[in-house]
């Protein structure tokens, strides 16, 4: 399972491959893109009731499919080379894995079925202006009122938080830092008090919000108080979710440098004949792959619920970031002038590498992360 | 293939072994044996010395070996290609000369192809053998020898032909080392060490019937060592490890690990000792140096993701399935790991990076890796050279446009000092 994938899965990844060809061409990815919510409700539907996509990673008892983080890096891998414009990562990945690590039995069999079955979109609120992906960031309070809970604050770099039905949110207890003091709570999407705002984002094909919380009522999600560690173990699970989608965008980027070079002539002779180009792609191939192995060396970890998966996790976020970033840059390289265009697609790539390589984490601060639980 | 079951196979093989096997015997004595009875090559072919088993049988055989903890045949890689060279091409008169004594160990080989004036590309040689009355006479220089100085044969890849294409006026011999015509001379390293030689041919002599295959056929027996060169690149670490358990047979086999293994003792420095790299930043309290930690951090995800790729390649290979590109990189790769490897090791040493033996940590063996890392991106295939075959036989790119092989070699440009 590390080091290949089953008869059934390579299946699976053929079958989506076709979907999303279909479903997401880049005339799409431009169109959507566009638009302030981001997706196409008829594709989503499409993927939530025929493919089940939501539900992969959920038990069956709370409306799943059961399958683990292997088939979900699969879904991932396959989305991020299609640049699929869908509230997939923000609900099905982050908001449902939080919810799958934090909440209680009863919790999960109200909130998933709707979840699994893309009936309701959830979005995961953790990160605020400050910028920090860990808990030490969370600022925004909650404090006791009436039966349930207020929440004041402002949460930021919300994927899909402008548009998402249910609101998953980290805050803190007043007077507490680090990991004490936390909790996750839900929130609708329209509660009172809650303004949403779209933010501009360098990749318009992921949106992204900033939600202000005043005085907003809230139900507490999971145990209160005792959020750290299922916090920490959901950005861990999601790190390895986008690790797999990142390289499933610098694979098609790869390739389509590749079809590009062999099609381009200058000096009478395709370019890709060049050694230098020869050279250049046998690097990208290089980097390509290895990033590739450790995003599916980290999943099937995370599936097997290995203890180094903390570790696995940083690795393959790192790994991926700065391999897609470098092929999403050689890239534009290999088209020169029209590579610079809006009008090639490539750029459309490029800004999700940027954007991939800093959510979740960025590079340096994985490799840090990498070394601590390393305990170097 | 045989059509022997495995589990027969492995019956016969252990059955046979705890009858025979006895620590007491002399290293020739007991290779002889193993000679005789076919178990010793047992996926060489029963005409020589074999059972015609395939490399899976061939497997159990060893695991029997490994059981039981029985001496094997001689295979170093170096005898192993001029075995199967032999085997694939050589006359019956080389197999009855040749294979037996490569088999007891009592012959050492060596490999004659890389020239001075022709490293990466290897047709290029022009060491020239040319017949005089009922001898070829041998004139060059061949470099890169590894064991030529312990070696009695050498494969010897020669010009016969200079008015032909550079591919098609190549000969292959097999040549006596041992004669006043050939002088070995070790060559120093930039490390150091001197794990290799320089051959110089002078009018050295070659009896007709030690010519491999046809005249201008060179190129062609060649690539089949080259092959069986790359196929063995695992061989030499499954026999570095001796025995140390007592017995004549053991102490015998020993010794000549330990001679034959004395040119190789730098080879894990030059890969770059990752496996040293975060206990040597604890011991020296660089590990709470925030850039050296990144650095490392960069080391590790290199380091564990290029081993991942390898495994991924075998387990396709294993499922029959191509082993996909991983197959191909895994060279290049290991010469990314081994730089940034040497770029860390100067980081955590510091100062003392300027120093080497004893006067260096651990007594120069990280002195030894900062001298010793950039053979990798040298030695078996240069990383420009990889870079070519990755991107011309897995990316399907075009091939260097080629002036050199259509035209008589005598035409060819080549290097004024070769």
């Amino acid at each position: 399972m590390k080091f290949s994938f089953s008869e059934e899965q390579e299946e699976f990844r053929v079958f989506l491959r076709r979907f999303l060809e279909d479903k997401s061409p880049t005339t799409e990815v431009r169109r959507l893109m566009e638009t302030d919510e981001g997706y196409d409700e008829a594709v989503w539907k499409q993927l939530s009731t025929d493919l089940g996509l939501p539900a992969v990673h959920v038990p069956e008892e709370y409306g799943g499919q059961g399958f683990g983080f292997g088939e979900l890096g699969i879904v991932l891998e396959e989305m991020g080379r299609a640049l699929l414009c869908a509230p997939y990562f923000s609900s099905a990945v982050l908001a449902t894995t939080a919810i799958l690590n934090a909440a209680s039995e009863e919790e999960k069999r109200t909130l998933l079925p709707p979840l699994a079955a893309g009936e309701t979109r959830a979005a995961l609120a953790f990160t605020e202006e400050n910028g920090l992906w860990d808990n030490s960031g969370v600022e925004l309070t909650a404090t006791a009122s009436g039966d349930g809970y207020q929440l004041d604050g402002v949460k930021s770099y919300v994927l899909d938080g402008h548009t998402a039905d249910l609101i998953v949110v980290l805050a803190r207890q007043p007077g507490t830092t680090g990991d004490d003091g936390l909790s996750l709570f839900t929130v609708s999407g329209d509660a009172e008090g809650l303004s949403r705002r779209l933010l501009k984002t360098t990749d318009p094909t992921r949106k992204q919000a900033r939600l202000a919380f005043k005085s907003v009522q809230a139900e507490l999600l999971g145990e209160e108080g005792r959020a750290a560690a299922p916090m920490a173990l959901t950005l861990d699970q999601a790190a390895i979710c986008l690790a797999n989608e990142m390289v499933g965008g610098a694979e098609r980027l790869r390739e389509s440098a590749l079809e590009y070079s062999m099609l381009r002539v200058q000096f009478g002779r395709a370019i890709g004949s060049f050694q230098t180009m020869k050279h250049k792609f046998a690097d990208m191939l290089l980097e390509v792959e290895l990033a590739k192995s450790a995003a599916y060396y980290a999943a099937a970890a995370a599936a097997e619920g290995d203890e180094d998966m903390p570790a696995l996790a940083s690795l393959a976020k790192a790994g991926a970031s700065d391999a897609y970033m470098q092929t999403a840059i050689k890239t534009v390289q290999t088209h020169g002038g029209i590579g610079f265009t809006w009008d090639n697609d490539t750029h459309l790539w490029f800004k999700r590498a940027k954007s991939s390589e800093v959510f979740l984490g960025d590079p340096s601060y994985h490799r840090e992360q990498l070394m601590q639980r390393w305990d170097v | 293939m045989s059509e022997m079951t495995d589990d027969t196979i492995r019956a016969e093989a252990r059955a046979w072994l705890e009858e025979n096997w006895n620590t007491d015997l002399g290293l020739v004595e007991w290779r002889g044996k193993l000679i005789e009875s076919g178990w010793g090559a047992p996926t060489w072919p029963t005409a020589w010395y074999g059972k015609g088993f395939s490399d899976a049988q061939g497997r159990i055989v060893e695991e029997e070996f490994e059981r039981i903890g029985a001496v094997s045949v001689a295979r170093t890689g170096i005898r192993n290609l001029a075995a199967a060279t032999i085997l694939a091409h050589g006359t019956n008169l080389h197999k009855e000369k040749f294979l037996r004594r490569i088999l007891t160990g009592e012959d050492t080989w060596c490999q004659l192809f890389s020239e001075p004036g022709s490293g990466s590309d290897l047709a290029g040689a022009t060491t020239r053998a040319d017949k005089k009355g009922n001898k070829w006479i041998v004139n060059g220089q061949k470099v890169w020898t590894t064991s030529a100085h312990h070696a009695q044969y050498g494969l010897l890849l020669a010009r016969t032909d200079w008015d032909l294409p550079k591919h098609k006026g190549l000969s292959y011999f097999i040549i006596d080392i041992e004669q006043p015509g050939v002088e070995v001379v070790p060559l120093r390293q930039m490390n150091g060490h001197a794990s290799f030689n320089q051959v110089f041919f002078t009018d050295a002599e070659i009896e007709p019937e030690f010519q491999v295959s046809e005249l201008g056929d060179g190129w062609s027996v060649a690539t089949t060592t080259l092959m069986h060169e790359r196929r063995g690149a695992d061989g030499l670490r499954r026999w570095q490890k001796a025995s140390d358990r007592t017995g004549r047979c053991y102490t015998e086999e020993a010794e000549e690990i330990a001679h034959q293994l004395e040119p190789y003792k730098w080879y894990p420095q030059r890969a770059g000792r990752v496996d040293l790299v975060i206990d040597r930043a604890k011991e020296t309290g660089k590990n709470t140096d925030p850039s050296v930690r990144q650095e490392i951090a960069k080391l590790m995800i290199m380091a564990k993701s290029a081993e991942w790729t390898a495994r991924r390649a075998r387990a396709a290979q294993e499922q029959g399935q191509p082993q996909g590109p991983g197959g191909s990189i895994g060279k290049l790769t290991s010469s990314n790991v081994a730089k940034q490897a040497a770029h860390v090791h100067t980081m955590i040493t510091g100062a003392d990076a300027m120093l080497t033996g004893e006067d260096s940590p651990m007594e120069g063996v990280i002195a030894e890796i900062l001298v010793s890392f950039p053979a990798t991106s040298i030695a078996g295939g240069t990383d420009e050279i990889q870079r070519n075959i990755i991107s011309e036989r897995v990316l399907k790119m075009p091939k260097e446009p080629r002036t050199d092989t259509s035209m008589p070699f005598r035409e060819v440009p080549r290097n004024v000092v070769s």
